[in-house]
């Protein structure tokens, strides 16, 4: 098993870091920049800090206006338009951000790991009894004083109420998975107990920052009838903003929520959020021709967005979040059938079960050009699963391109060049095929990568699949990234949410994609390994945030170490910003979550 | 009239100045893609991140992209595909088109109306679920018939030929109902020719207007149909630098490299305009009417 | 005429059942799932995914799927987006106007810059009109759309700031100002497209009016000693229009099916936008009742193509 730096990381250093930002030496920031370093979530670091004691943190944000309103009217553009404002329907990014701007939740996070409270009056912890000692449960407050838009209360039964809509099967809510393992109680009006059905280690989970919808209009459209809501369309919430219009696809009006419970916010009089086209033509909007305040989610050249940010009239904002673009190396062999099923995991991948063909095609991997030349600010390299940060670079950490490296290591293990310049050992050939989603950076980091390897005597294939269809769970179709019928695919995994446990469940031997389970399992680079499966349990039974922590960080080298899967990059949300606008953003969480700070400077 | 109907339609052909000259003007550009890869040896997947972006020079005769990639390369290397696709497409849509049309122009009553049928159920497709379908149905099976290349540019040029015969069949059966009733035709009909007779020699040739200025338009259309299904992940694959997948790299460059779009879009232009004049000529060397 | 247009209409309402028959199995058919954001979300438990399927009766046979539909279409319920749960025909309404406004806009535009053009170009081939008109054409169908409009952007909007590019279809003014503002941020939409299409239709019309123009009754005509512009008016403009009847039939259901690269490049949302996203997410719904919508049309307009031949030419009978 190759380790990738010398001295591993592990819950002592982890314990001497917590203990330095408690006594002032080392800044909160620097903490959570080394956990990113690791693998570890800004959040998670965040519950380390909040465990050993050590207190919220000021954010660096500032919100400058003194009274509520009169900022005028603030546009955003979503390069795709929501299609329904129901958090609990929503089927993707876009439907939450468009539901942000209405529903609120108990908390959220901010690009530093903190728990910012938002419906709740404080963020439960040992001191004040929201947390048990145990870890079975967590106590909130709620706000007093919270009204929903149309001057109703809102109270403790709103809470239970979304917990009780969104587990029943009946209604077939995304957000299904947010409440399982887990019961939420009604105390007193204002407080709400959540029981865990085992110790929870990440007591925040995702319930505490998913958005809330009111009882007292959905409780008739419950179950089957959950669809059906005209408030699906029409949405009622506790938010910055009211409900104007909606056109799905296209445009959502709101205008400023008077009755808010946050005093001289927000700053804005309406909001206007338009969707559709294409996202370099969103970043032209707003840095070149500001048209629009905000553009979301930039996936372009940073070469284009520099060009634009000259004209002066924009900036592009990095958030970090927890996104990474990587490359796997099928484990299973994607061309034989067994039982029907191709790549199916009972096969062994033929050439990459060498693992001298795993090590040269990481050494294969540009990523300083890659970076350099394709994403720029927008994609940093990597070795881990995520960012590096010069000044905390470890030796061993270290990423390396070498074709030579590559050559010699091939020519070491056997593979010799056959009459076209293709290397093969025992009548197999070093051809591959990779594939990977439409997308113009993409395309051409395929290019970039097959150069290299032509010139080690390794010939790839390349194939573009269109989007919908490469993420699609249909089962009849062969180009999904799910049956992975190709011994090479790259994609970009979200973190999703806060908690890092999801994020590495993806290696889990039990998590295997194949026909049994309709390739919905998330190991899909069918990876399998036991000490992996076994640091994974201990983790989910470890309260401690930071033996839990070390415990990722273990998880981590071993699937990166073992040559399968190889990060290429940490991507954080990248948005436009008009050049006076001022906004919280974070990678943690939607954007809209912060809409009621944002203001725009005169 | 001792020389043949098709000495004598060259024959007026090569009067035709401007046609004579575009049909030497586009064998020179099929002769240039189909040659050029084997003179000029620059390769065109050679990534150079020192040159990206550079402007036509001696040694990048079409400058280079945003890869340092040299276009003059592989606006030659793709060439050969955005030709063939162009050209075969089209006279896939011709000759489909010009065979219902006539069908159902000469026809009257039911034949007619099941090929209108047939031509709004074309019309009334949504192409793009079609093409996924088409695609995944006979991808492989021609793949492995074929071989890769050769599979998946039948499958292109017959996808993109099925959605483009239908404007050129309610054409050719409009001009054949204007025609047919002309008088030239019933002259032919009194004298006793066949019908099959009548329509190739007598309302074929009067109905090309229509079907020429289809074919030039034609031609463009496949060969940016191409690209757009490669920007879909459904043509050929993505490194591959067909005319109109240069063109659409790169077109968020712009401001900033407009050389890499104008060479692509100039062959494109260029093609067209040689196909057209070509077309002109053919017209007026088979137009029975005109005196040359 | 009479019996032929009866004809016409008895078959219109088959064939309309059979279009859709077709439609909705290539849909069905076709791979790719409407629930595809799911699957990269790793807080939604693959049960939930598969209720959805479920529930929607994506997993029924293919033909049962169809009967469904037909009956419901018959009682007036178009069904709703599985993504949005909007009502199809409500989706589809709130997009017409635009949809008229601008790409109806563009093809009127169309018509009126390739009719003149196109008839001056034959009336005088090969003069110097005559050829840097046909070779603006010739450019200006070699160009994609995706490229034109993006060049029309880079110097109207960015350049010169002159013309917003995102479309807004509420835009909150009254009077004049209103009218100025739909104006300036249509004029790109509307000329890219309009160009585009007139390019085309210049060369067809040229060609047309040139076919008829060396007949003999124009020469009839002439030595009549009717006025050159009267001799092109009434009666070669009139016999030449057959093709131009046809294509222009041919487009405007386009009209409704709308100008996708256009819509997408100024963000307007047509009921072009919606096809193509409802595409993109296997949204079945709204791709059938979009679908249906437009072959209504095409049968329509095709038929009234065919009704207008016999008047423009009244040598041509049906029998």
């Amino acid at each position: 098993m190759n380790h990738h730096h010398d001295g591993p990381i592990g819950e002592a250093e982890l314990e001497c870091w917590v203990a330095q930002v408690r006594g002032g030496q080392l800044l909160r920031r620097d903490f959570i920049q080394r956990l990113a370093a690791l693998g570890i979530a800004a959040p998670l670091g965040g519950l380390m800090l909040m465990n050993a004691g050590v207190a919220n943190a000021q954010t660096a944000f500032n919100y400058k206006p003194t009274k509520r309103g009169g900022g005028g009217t603030l546009r955003l553009l979503y390069w795709q338009g929501p299609t329904l404002l129901n958090p609990h329907f929503a089927t993707g990014t876009k439907d939450q951000e468009g539901c942000a701007i209405f529903y609120e939740a108990l908390a959220r996070w901010d690009t530093d790991g903190n728990l910012v409270p938002v419906l709740a009056v404080e963020i439960p912890s040992r001191e004040n009894g929201g947390l048990a000692p145990d870890g079975k449960w967590v106590l909130w407050k709620l706000k007093k004083g919270v009204t929903w838009h149309d001057g109703k209360p809102f109270t403790a039964d709103d809470v239970v109420f979304n917990y009780q809509y969104a587990i029943d099967p009946a209604t077939a809510a995304v957000t299904a998975g947010v409440y399982s393992d887990l019961k939420v109680e009604k105390v007193d009006s204002h407080t709400i107990r959540v029981v865990f059905d085992k110790p929870a280690p990440f007591w925040p989970g995702i319930y505490s920052s998913s958005q809330l919808i009111p009882k007292h209009i959905f409780a008739p459209f419950s179950g089957a009838k959950s669809r059906e809501a005209p408030a699906n369309l029409k949405p009622v919430g506790t938010g910055p903003y009211k409900f104007v219009d909606f056109k799905p696809g296209d445009m959502v009006r709101a205008s400023i929520n008077t009755g808010y419970h946050q005093a001289n916010k927000p700053h804005f009089d309406a909001v206007e959020m338009k969707g559709g086209g294409d996202a370099v033509s969103a970043a032209r909007a707003v840095l070149q021709t500001g048209e629009y305040d905000y553009a979301w989610n930039l996936l372009v050249e940073d070469e284009v967005l520099k060009r634009m940010e000259a004209g002066g009239k924009g900036r592009v904002d990095f958030a970090a979040g927890g996104s990474v673009e990587a490359i796997y190396l099928n484990c299973t062999d994607p061309n034989t059938e067994i039982d029907g099923e191709r790549a199916s995991a009972k096969s062994k991948h033929p050439l990459f079960s060498d693992p001298a063909v795993r090590k040269a095609m990481g050494l294969l991997i540009d990523r300083a050009a890659i970076q350099e030349f394709i994403y720029g600010r927008t994609g940093v390299a990597t070795a881990n699963f995520v960012n590096n940060p010069a000044r905390f670079r470890s030796p061993n950490m270290k990423f390396e391109f070498s074709v030579d490296k590559a050559n010699a290591l091939l020519d070491g293990a056997g593979w010799k060049r056959g009459s076209n310049g293709i290397r093969e050992k025992d009548g197999k050939k070093l051809k591959l095929l990779f594939q990977t989603s439409t997308n113009t950076a993409r395309q051409k980091v395929q290019a970039i990568v097959k150069q290299a390897c032509s010139k080690a005597g390794i010939e790839l294939e390349l194939k573009a699949v269109q989007g919908s269809v490469f993420f699609s769970s249909d089962m009849a179709n062969p180009d999904t990234y799910g049956k992975f019928w190709a011994d090479i695919q790259m994609y970009n995994v979200t973190q999703g949410r806060p908690d890092p446990e999801r994020h590495m469940q993806r290696f889990a031997s039990w998590e295997i994609a194949q026909k049994a389970n309709k390739w919905l399992g998330s190991n899909l680079v069918r990876w399998r390994s036991d000490e992996f499966d076994k640091a994974f349990r201990d983790s989910e039974a470890e309260l401690d945030p930071v033996k839990r922590a070390a415990l990722y960080i273990r998880m981590n080298d071993l699937v990166c170490g073992d040559g399968h899967v190889i990060p290429l990059l940490y991507r954080p949300a990248v948005n436009g910003l008009a050049n006076k606008l001022m906004a919280p953003l974070s990678g943690w969480g939607t954007d809209m979550g912060s809409l009621s700070d944002w203001y725009k400077e005169a | 009239m001792g020389t043949s109907p098709w000495a004598e339609a060259w024959r007026r052909f090569r009067r035709h100045k401007m046609a004579l000259f575009s049909l030497g003007l586009l064998t020179a550009i099929v002769l240039l893609v189909i040659l050029g890869p084997v003179v000029w040896r620059v390769a065109i997947d050679e990534i150079d991140f020192a040159a990206r972006l550079a402007r036509p020079s001696w040694a990048h005769p079409m400058g280079t992209d945003d890869l340092g990639q040299d276009i003059f390369a592989r606006v030659l290397y793709g060439g050969r595909i955005s030709l063939a696709v162009g050209l075969v497409a089209m006279m896939m849509a011709i000759f489909v088109g010009v065979l219902i049309g006539a069908i159902a122009g000469m026809s009257r009553g039911w034949v007619d109306t099941a090929l209108m049928w047939l031509t709004d159920l074309f019309l009334s497709l949504p192409q793009l679920p079609l093409l996924l379908l088409v695609i995944y149905l006979f991808r492989d099976g021609l793949k492995a018939r074929f071989g890769p290349e050769v599979g998946v540019f039948i499958l292109i040029v017959m996808v993109i030929g099925c959605f483009s015969w239908m404007p050129v069949a309610r054409l050719v059966r409009a001009q054949f109902f204007s025609l047919r009733e002309k008088e030239f035709v019933e002259a032919a009909r009194a004298l006793g020719a066949s019908t099959p007779r009548i329509v190739v020699r007598h309302i074929l040739p009067n109905s090309l207007g229509p079907v020429i200025v289809a074919g030039t338009i034609d031609v463009a259309a496949a060969i940016i149909a191409e690209s757009t299904l490669s920007f879909l992940g459904l043509g050929f694959p993505p490194d591959i630098p067909t005319w109109g997948r240069i063109l659409f790299d790169s077109k968020d460059y712009l401001d900033i490299a407009p050389h890499w779009a104008l060479f692509p879009g100039l062959a494109i232009f260029l093609t067209v305009l040689t196909i057209n004049f070509i077309g002109d000529g053919l017209r007026d060397a088979l137009d029975p009417r005109k005196v040359m | 005429m009479g019996p032929y247009l009866m004809r016409r209409i008895l078959i219109a309402l088959p064939s309309l059942l059979g279009i859709s028959a077709v439609l909705f199995t290539v849909l069905a058919l076709a791979p790719g799932d409407p629930f595809e954001e799911l699957a990269t979300n790793p807080n939604v438990p693959a049960e939930v995914r598969v209720m959805l399927r479920a529930k929607f009766g994506l997993d029924d046979p293919i033909w049962q799927r169809y009967f469904h539909w037909l009956m419901a279409m018959m009682q007036g319920d178009w069904g709703y987006s599985f993504i949005s749960r909007v009502d199809v025909d409500q989706l589809i309404l709130q997009r017409v106007p635009v949809t008229l406004a601008v790409i109806g806009a563009s093809q009127v535009v169309a018509l009126l810059i390739a009719l003149p053009i196109g008839i001056i170009s034959a009336v005088k081939p090969y003069s110097w009109f005559d050829r840097i008109f046909s070779t603006l054409a010739l450019v200006g169908f070699s160009l994609p759309t995706f490229f034109s409009g993006l060049l029309l952007i880079l110097l109207f909007s960015i350049t010169l700031g002159w013309l917003p590019f995102v479309y807004r279809a509420d835009i909150s003014a009254t009077g004049w100002e209103w009218w100025w503002l739909h104006l300036k941020q249509s004029l790109m939409p509307v000329m890219v497209l309009g160009l585009f299409q007139a390019a085309s239709w210049m060369r067809y019309v040229r060609s047309a009016v040139l076919d008829v123009i060396k007949l003999d009754f124009v020469t009839t005509a002439r030595s009549k000693g009717l006025k050159e512009r009267v001799v092109i008016m009434k009666h070669v403009v009139r016999n030449a229009l057959t093709p131009v009847v046809t294509l222009v039939a041919l487009r405007m259901p386009a009209v409704f099916g709308g100008a996708i690269v256009t819509e997408q490049i100024f963000r307007i949302p047509g009921i072009g936008s919606l096809l193509i996203d409802a595409i993109l997410r296997n949204d079945t719904p709204v791709i059938m009742g979009v679908t249906f919508v437009f072959s209504c049309l095409v049968i329509l307009f095709n038929l009234i193509a065919d009704l207008l031949y016999g008047w423009l030419d009244p040598r041509i009978s049906f029998r």
